[in-house]
């Protein structure tokens, strides 16, 4: 299959010269920057905090799901396995060893990493389609132990996890003082991937994608780079995963379903794959429509399996995608 | 009752058949799945949204239109059969020239789509499904009692895998599909017609998973998940199996209902798990699956 287009219909058309502009974000990068920082600002004070942190939990895990497939080419069909377990565990150190917010969201985020480490250890060994299957596969192995395990709770989950103080002074009952906070986290994790993308190990997973044996041949041990890319990446979603549990304190089966795993991947898909702010708009866009149509119930389940085929036969650049490649930059 | 290692032998016995016919419904999915990925290189998430599909076409059959079982076994692989046919050639058609990876997540989207509409239609609880006048009632074997449907649904399943296994080994049909698996453009060199063999491939597929949905539909109840669970177990049983061999999907698939029945009897904890655990050790051990190609 010589000309099968690669997954990530974005990544192709790079300007000959990239300029590297500021703090490794291209002129056009740095105005979308600019432009999301602005929306975290003034977004408090003009929508519901709660539903924008909710909104930028999933716009973490969505970020953190598109390190894997935009830039490595892997698509992890198990990561509500991370995001949950992350949940759970920040929920877990929150409430009963009584860790302060920013400890129990590390403790979330690491569990989640060592948790990929094993996970990724294992699915690395197979590429495309079976990659895809043996995530999910794992993932639906860790939702069955999430419902055996005493310390999740079960059907109940983690209920009424506190949301402590910040570093034990700045108390985060107030829901703005924590959209701060969570809005830290988000623009930190967000950065650190924008980070990992463009330091010469982020060239070396790029040319992974793009051409897995040449990298091999060139003296590259792929399949290291590969875990170290499942680690973080299952690192982030658990930070992500963690917060939200954080923010409404409670942890639940929902989140280590595989629905929810689905749901991630439609986020980067209509955000775009590949793109630096894509993953950010899909969140927006589900989260934003989840929240309208939550009384529909089972409807929107068909409505997302509709955006699903829509994307994938019509839509493949994502709303992103289709906006750089309109203004002809890569965003 | 006689004891073996320690477990009542009826208990042992009853797990095992249990097992077997879970083992049934995996061989059968993961033949499906192995059939259609060998010619279309796609991995079918449909797949369980099809065997949901077809156990709900059959109660619709006896419900709405008074067609019994054995009308259902005959109908319901074509019509959803048919269904399969008109996505293959709408959709699914159009991805082949793209990452394989879109064609598993087109299929995801349309799973999702089915089943929200049979959950919207008729509710998640289930509806029952009775078991057929013919084939109610148990023998009894001396050590257990066999229900008479569960002894039929495992010798059905077996019937069907191992005719699929002739139809494709065996005949010139299958020499075709198999040719054009290795290389569809030669084949098509060759004056046959690989697109519409493409889209029967795909017909074909879906319509086991129909037959495993009408087979199933009196042991669980007919419900809108039945189908998403069992898929997931099935990737499992196709990554361990490789699927490159249809005999392998069907040695692997009983093999493990089996390994899941005895787990139910000796460390019932493990038993939601236990394929999952075997899928690991398969991938560290080789990596291809047991019957794969690397």
């Amino acid at each position: 299959m010589a000309d099968s287009t690669a997954i990530t219909a974005n990544s192709i058309p790079a300007p000959a010269a990239e300029d590297h502009g500021i703090w490794g974000f291209s002129r056009a990068q740095f105005g979308a920057l600019g432009v999301m920082l602005a929306v975290l600002a003034i977004g408090p004070f003009l929508l519901y905090p709660v539903f924008l942190m909710k909104l930028l939990c999933f716009a973490l895990f969505a970020c953190a799901f598109n390190l894997l497939i935009g830039y490595v080419g892997l698509l992890s069909f198990g990561h509500a396995a991370y995001f949950g377990m992350g949940g759970y565990l920040a929920g877990h150190a929150a409430k009963v060893w009584g860790l302060t917010p920013e400890l129990a969201i590390i403790t979330g985020g690491a569990t989640a990493a060592l948790l990929g480490a094993v996970a990724g250890w294992v699915a690395i060994r197979r590429q495309g389609i079976y990659f895809a299957m043996i995530t999910l596969a794992l993932a639906q192995m860790i939702y069955f132990l999430c419902v055996q395990l005493p310390f999740t709770g079960g059907e109940d989950g983690i209920q009424a996890i506190p949301r402590g103080s910040l570093f034990g002074v700045v108390p985060l009952d107030r829901d703005l003082t924590l959209y701060w906070v969570v809005a830290g986290i988000f623009l930190l994790g967000f950065l650190m991937i924008h980070r990992i993308i463009h330091s010469p190990y982020g060239m070396v997973l790029k040319s992974i994608r793009e051409n897995e044996p040449r990298a091999i041949s060139l003296g590259y041990r792929t399949d290291d780079y590969k875990l170290l890319a499942f680690i973080l990446s299952a690192g982030l979603a658990g930070v992500a995963g963690a917060t939200k549990s954080i923010v409404f304190g409670i942890a639940t089966l929902t989140d280590v379903h595989w629905s929810m795993s689905g749901e991630v991947v439609l986020m980067t898909l209509v955000g775009g794959l590949g793109t630096v702010f894509g993953p950010v708009v899909g969140a927006a866009v589900i989260v934003t429509m989840q929240n309208y149509l939550a009384e529909l119930g089972a409807w929107v389940t068909v409505i997302q399996g509709v955006i699903f085929v829509i994307c994938v036969l019509a839509f493949r650049r994502g709303i992103v995608g289709e906006i750089g490649n309109w203004l002809k930059v890569k965003l | 009752m006689e004891d073996i290692f320690g477990i009542p032998a009826p208990l042992l016995f009853g797990q095992l058949l249990l097992g077997l016919i879970n083992g049934a419904f995996y061989a059968m999915m993961s033949l499906g799945l192995a059939v259609i990925f060998g010619l279309l290189n796609i991995i079918n998430f449909t797949h369980g949204a099809q065997f949901m599909m077809g156990a709900f076409a059959a109660w619709m059959l006896l419900e709405w239109a008074g067609l019994n079982y054995w009308w259902a076994l005959l109908l319901v692989p074509i019509i959803v059969g048919f269904t399969g046919v008109v996505l293959e050639r709408l959709m699914i058609s159009r991805l082949y020239k793209l990452d394989h990876l879109y064609g598993l997540l087109l299929t995801f989207g349309l799973g999702l789509i089915i089943e929200g509409v049979f959950r919207n239609q008729f509710g998640s609880s289930g509806l029952p499904y009775r078991i057929p006048p013919e084939l109610q009632g148990a023998w009894d074997l001396g050590f257990m009692f066999l229900p008479i449907y569960r002894g039929w649904v495992v010798i059905a399943a077996l019937i069907l895998c191992l005719a699929t296994w002739l139809l494709i080994e065996k005949t010139r049909l299958g020499a075709y599909l198999r040719a054009a698996t290795e290389n569809a453009p030669l084949v098509q060199a060759f004056g046959v017609n690989v697109p519409r063999m493409v889209t029967l491939t795909y017909g074909f597929g879906v319509a086991l998973a129909a037959i495993g949905g009408v087979l199933a539909a009196p042991i669980y109840s007919v419900n809108p998940q039945m189908g998403t669970n069992l898929i997931i177990v099935v990737f499992a049983v196709v990554v361990i199996g490789g699927m490159g061999s249809i005999l392998g999907s069907i040695i692997t698939g009983f093999g493990l209902g089996i390994v899941e029945g005895l787990t139910k009897v000796f460390y019932p904890e493990a038993s939601a798990t236990v394929i999952f655990v075997i899928m690991a050790i398969v991938l560290l051990a080789r990596p291809a699956g047991l019957f794969g190609r690397a």
